[in-house]
């Protein structure tokens, strides 16, 4: 690191010279505007995680009215795909074959033991191998259940005199569709590929090229050169996020709910980290080639796979838990999707924004430690 | 010359990995008012020596004052131009200079004037929005210059700006930075200039010899030349075949240095007097060059007798033509990079192909290769249409490039290996080929060696070991020995040599002069047409009397050549 003054005429040539060379790199553009609108369509449409009609199993051991009442709730309800036996045997092979996601027991003395004034409780059997579609399956297993309880007992001109009163809804997100809350999330993958992915590349490429040694002779220092290659790619993930805000709500009316500020705050806060470690990436490999594979190992799956976007965090093993702390995307992913589906809880906000902070100036000390105005190694 | 800009004493660099020092106990001074040259093969530590002086590497040892200062805190009066130039591809020219402009704190008010004197100085003038990705490399060497210039420097590193461009670009920017020592406007600037051509040294007011690391001489280049003087002489008017003649003189002693120049031989002797009394041939002074005097630092050149040749089987003499090509043309689009070349090399003799960067050359040369289809024309190797029997003409050569033919990372053993597989070798002829080439070529000490950290001359004689190791018939040689020491280049020619004489035929292509003189038939490549053939002494006749030159080198016919071939096309096309 060369100290000294920070003269603003340098630093404005440079970030002018980085900005000619992303607008005369067409990969660039595809990477910042393109990608973006191709990953936020993917998502929105084609994949969907929604677990509406759901294959379960409906075991019916009982022939009383009440019995045969349940079943037909559930054959009735609009999120599950009914397949009714006898026994649990069969379904129970079903669900090994993947075929059902979950079987509903409605004991031998369901009706009999009402008019006993005693109900034994139904039986609710999940895939737990799938947690999330387990979760939802037995919610709404539940849900279907009390429903037709509470209708039952309002026909009979009394409350059921069930063992537990609970209701549940879901909140933010009630008809639970898939796409709000991965469109946020496609959001921070978006950020992350240009945050660090395209950043990665901004150094190494000087090296390769052999300009770092013409610039490192002349008076620019080290800082003007980090800086000049922070602000056009924050400039252009901002421009970034901004479009995919506008497709997300327009197109896909994912609801914001927060407010603009909120939304920039997080943003800003999660490109810190996310452009702290492209560049430092680059400056430590000086190749491009290493440094975008480090870039997608470090930076892009992580944030895929580790941050909660698709995979639950709570369902993970222990030890890749606690991974998960060093992953950006863990803290911006759940903020964004607040922001996004909530309101402007600060107290989601805020801790995410300072951790996020917290990390990009650990990036940025790296790399200023490893961008040294030497060819020597 | 004027006064010190940058004083280097006692400097030591040594690189991980690497026994010997990359420079050992260097010392120069670079005045203002001149050109001091900084000389020697590649791999010397040129480019390691110019790094510490821009500040860009630390020296291990040694004291350095640049500009009165530590290498490294006077930049914005430092001009330095790597051997990449240091251009921005995707930025204009014009926005080239203003990024160098700006980093080197030139005023406003200055630069316009500055932007247009260096445009008009360069000739860029009309490039001055072209992406500097899509000049040619000789531009892109003079945009590299203009960038490294624009802030009228103290001290001007210039890092081999001659490598990899034709003569032509050379002479010019040779001619621009002698013209800027002299300007009034640059008045009090230092130029160092690194080459690996020691005829560029030749013209340089001071001179630091370096080889492997060390300083072999600094002075005046005249001096080094004046040490050899009435000690070189050529030999014409023998009976013999001129590359017999030399590998006999060579041999014997009292010679350090021997060269064909076209049909003569050239020598340098250890005494004036030591072939007084011979006959067989007319004796006649000769103009003594650097190279000379540096060879004789070197401890002179090897002996005439190659042991590769004496080990290599005889070729057939009356087997046909070796290789012929006729009317070989090759278009890409609506771009012709080779138009209907035509020639014919026989066994036993040397054809060099000529031609700047860009020319057609290496476009023939694939072709010739069969890596490339021609799109008219037909081309044999071996009596191998390599159309019909691609294969059987590949097998029957062996290619040898100075750059990119060996696998860096694989042990010298493994590079012979591989080679003797590629050719098809079987696994006795293989081991047989093998235990050859490391004898001949002294590379049993080194075998566990990767390639790519062995010396160059190492490299340079690894690579041919490869591509004899079949035996074949036919040689291509692109580029043989740029860079390498003048000492490496005798011993890779007295094997070539060798092996003309045993029948082989060489293709060579080169855009080093001196390679040129060993050929028998010349043909010089411009704007993809055949502008001349002939023997090398035809060509230097014929430019003598283009250009009414006084004993042209070949580097001075290649350049009268290509202007009498530039001068022709713009009156055709002023005629048009």
């Amino acid at each position: 690191m060369s100290a000294g003054q920070i003269d603003p005429r340098r630093l404005r040539a440079m970030v002018v010279k980085e900005g000619v060379q992303i607008l005369r790199d067409p990969s660039t553009i595809l990477i910042a505007l393109a990608l973006p609108v191709l990953l936020l369509f993917l998502f929105g449409y084609a994949i969907n995680l929604d677990n509406a009609r759901t294959h379960i199993g409906l075991a019916v051991q009982d022939d009383s009215a009440a019995a045969q009442s349940l079943a037909l709730a559930y054959q009735h309800s609009p999120y599950f795909a009914v397949t009714t036996a006898r026994t649990v045997a069969p379904l129970r092979a079903r669900m090994i074959a993947g075929e059902i996601r979950g079987i509903v027991v409605i004991p031998q003395d369901f009706g009999s033991g009402a008019a006993r004034g005693h109900r034994p409780p139904i039986q609710i059997i999940a895939d737990g191998s799938q947690p999330n579609a387990a979760n939802f399956t037995t919610a709404y297993a539940r849900g279907v259940a009390q429903t037709w309880a509470a209708q039952e007992a309002e026909a009979a001109g009394l409350r059921a005199p069930l063992p537990t009163d609970m209701s549940l809804r879901f909140w933010y997100n009630p008809s639970l569709a898939s796409r709000n809350f991965l469109v946020p999330g496609a959001i921070a993958i978006v950020m992350t590929m240009i945050g660090t992915l395209l950043t990665s590349l901004v150094i190494a490429r000087e090296w390769e090229r052999g300009t770092m040694e013409a610039m490192m002779a002349t008076p620019m220092r080290m800082s003007e050169f980090l800086i000049s290659k922070i602000v056009p790619y924050f400039l252009l993930a901002l421009a970034s996020m901004a479009m995919c805000t506008l497709l997300a709500t327009l197109v896909f009316g994912v609801p914001l709910r927060g407010s603009l500020p909120a939304l920039l705050l997080l943003t800003v806060a999660y490109l810190m980290p996310a452009l702290g470690q492209g560049l430092f990436i680059s400056a430590a490999t000086k190749n491009q080639f290493v440094a975008s594979q480090i870039a997608l190992l470090s930076g892009f799956l992580p944030t895929f796979l580790l941050s909660g976007f698709l995979f639950e965090i709570a369902s993970m093993p222990k030890w890749i838990q606690a991974i998960t702390y060093i992953v950006p995307a863990r803290y911006f992913i759940p903020a964004l999707q607040t922001v996004f589906l909530a309101g402007d809880i600060w107290a989601v906000i805020l801790p995410a924004v300072a951790c996020l902070l917290g990390f990009g100036a650990i990036f940025f000390l790296l790399c200023f430690r490893s961008t040294r105005r030497s060819l020597d190694k | 010359m004027g006064d010190a800009v940058a004083i280097a004493t006692g400097v030591v660099k040594r690189f991980a990995g690497l026994a010997a020092p990359a420079l050992d106990g260097v010392s120069m001074t670079i005045c203002t008012g001149g050109v001091t040259g900084l000389v020697g093969p590649d791999g010397a530590g040129k480019t390691t020596l110019i790094r510490i002086l821009a500040g860009l590497m630390a020296a291990d040892e040694g004291d350095i004052a640049v500009l009165g200062q530590a290498p490294g805190e006077e930049l914005a009066d430092l001009g330095y131009m790597p051997q990449r130039f240091g251009l921005y591809e995707d930025l204009s020219v014009e926005q080239n200079l203003t990024l160098y402009a700006d980093m080197r704190e030139l005023p406003d008010d200055e630069r316009e004037a500055t932007f247009a004197r260096l445009l008009n100085f360069t000739d860029l003038a009309r490039f001055r929005d072209r992406m500097a990705g899509n000049l040619s490399g000789g531009m892109k060497q003079k945009l590299g210059l203009a960038c490294a210039l624009v802030k009228r420097p103290r001290l001007l590193l210039l890092d081999e700006p001659g490598v990899g461009v034709d003569p032509i670009s050379r002479r010019e920017l040779w001619a621009m930075v002698q013209e800027l020592t002299a300007d009034a406007h640059y008045g009090g600037m230092g130029v160092l200039w690194s080459t690996a051509y020691l005829d560029e040294a030749e013209k340089c007011d001071r001179v630091y010899l370096l080889n492997e690391g060390k300083l072999l001489f600094e002075g005046d280049p005249a001096e080094l030349t004046g040490s050899v003087a009435d000690r070189v002489v050529r030999l014409t008017g023998f009976a013999q075949r001129r590359r017999r003649l030399l590998t006999e003189m060579l041999d014997r002693e009292g010679v350090i240095d021997g060269t064909i120049q076209g049909r003569s031989v050239r020598l340098l002797l250890d005494r004036e007097d030591r072939l007084a009394g011979d006959s067989g041939f007319q004796l006649a002074p000769a103009t003594p060059r650097f190279e000379d005097g540096f060879i004789e630092r070197l401890g002179g050149g090897p002996k005439g007798t190659s042991r590769l040749a004496e080990a290599y089987r005889e070729v057939p003499a009356d087997s046909g033509k070796a290789i012929v090509a006729r009317g070989l043309t090759k278009t890409f689009g609506d771009f012709t990079a080779a138009s209907d070349v035509s020639f014919e090399v026989p066994y036993g003799t040397i054809f060099g192909l000529l031609g700047p960067n860009g020319a057609g050359k290496s476009t023939t040369f694939k072709m010739l290769c069969g890596l490339l289809t021609p799109s008219h024309g037909e081309c044999a190797v071996a009596g191998h249409d390599l159309r019909t029997s691609g294969g059987k003409a590949r097998a029957a050569l062996g290619y040898m490039a100075q750059k990119f033919s060996l696998y860096g990372d694989l042990s010298v053993a493994q590079n012979l290996d591989f080679f003797a597989g590629a050719y098809g070798l079987t696994r006795g002829g293989a081991r047989d080929a093998i235990a050859r080439v490391t004898e001949v070529f002294e590379l049993g000490d080194v075998l566990k060696v990767n390639a790519g950290t062995l010396p160059l001359g190492f490299k340079q004689r690894l690579a041919l070991a490869a591509a004899v190791m079949h035996e074949p018939p036919v040689l291509f040689l692109d580029e043989p020995t740029s860079g390498v020491d003048p000492v490496t280049r005798r011993e890779f020619w007295t094997h070539i040599n060798g092996l003309v004489e045993k029948g082989v035929a060489v293709l060579v292509t080169t855009h080093f002069m001196e390679e040129a003189e060993y050929c028998d038939q010349i043909t010089l490549i411009y704007r993809s047409q055949q502008i001349a053939s002939g023997t090398p002494d035809d060509l230097k006749q014929q430019a003598a009397d283009m250009a009414a030159l006084d004993d042209p080198t070949m580097e001075d016919t290649f350049i009268a050549m290509i202007e009498a071939s530039d001068a022709q096309r713009e009156a055709g096309e002023a005629a048009a």
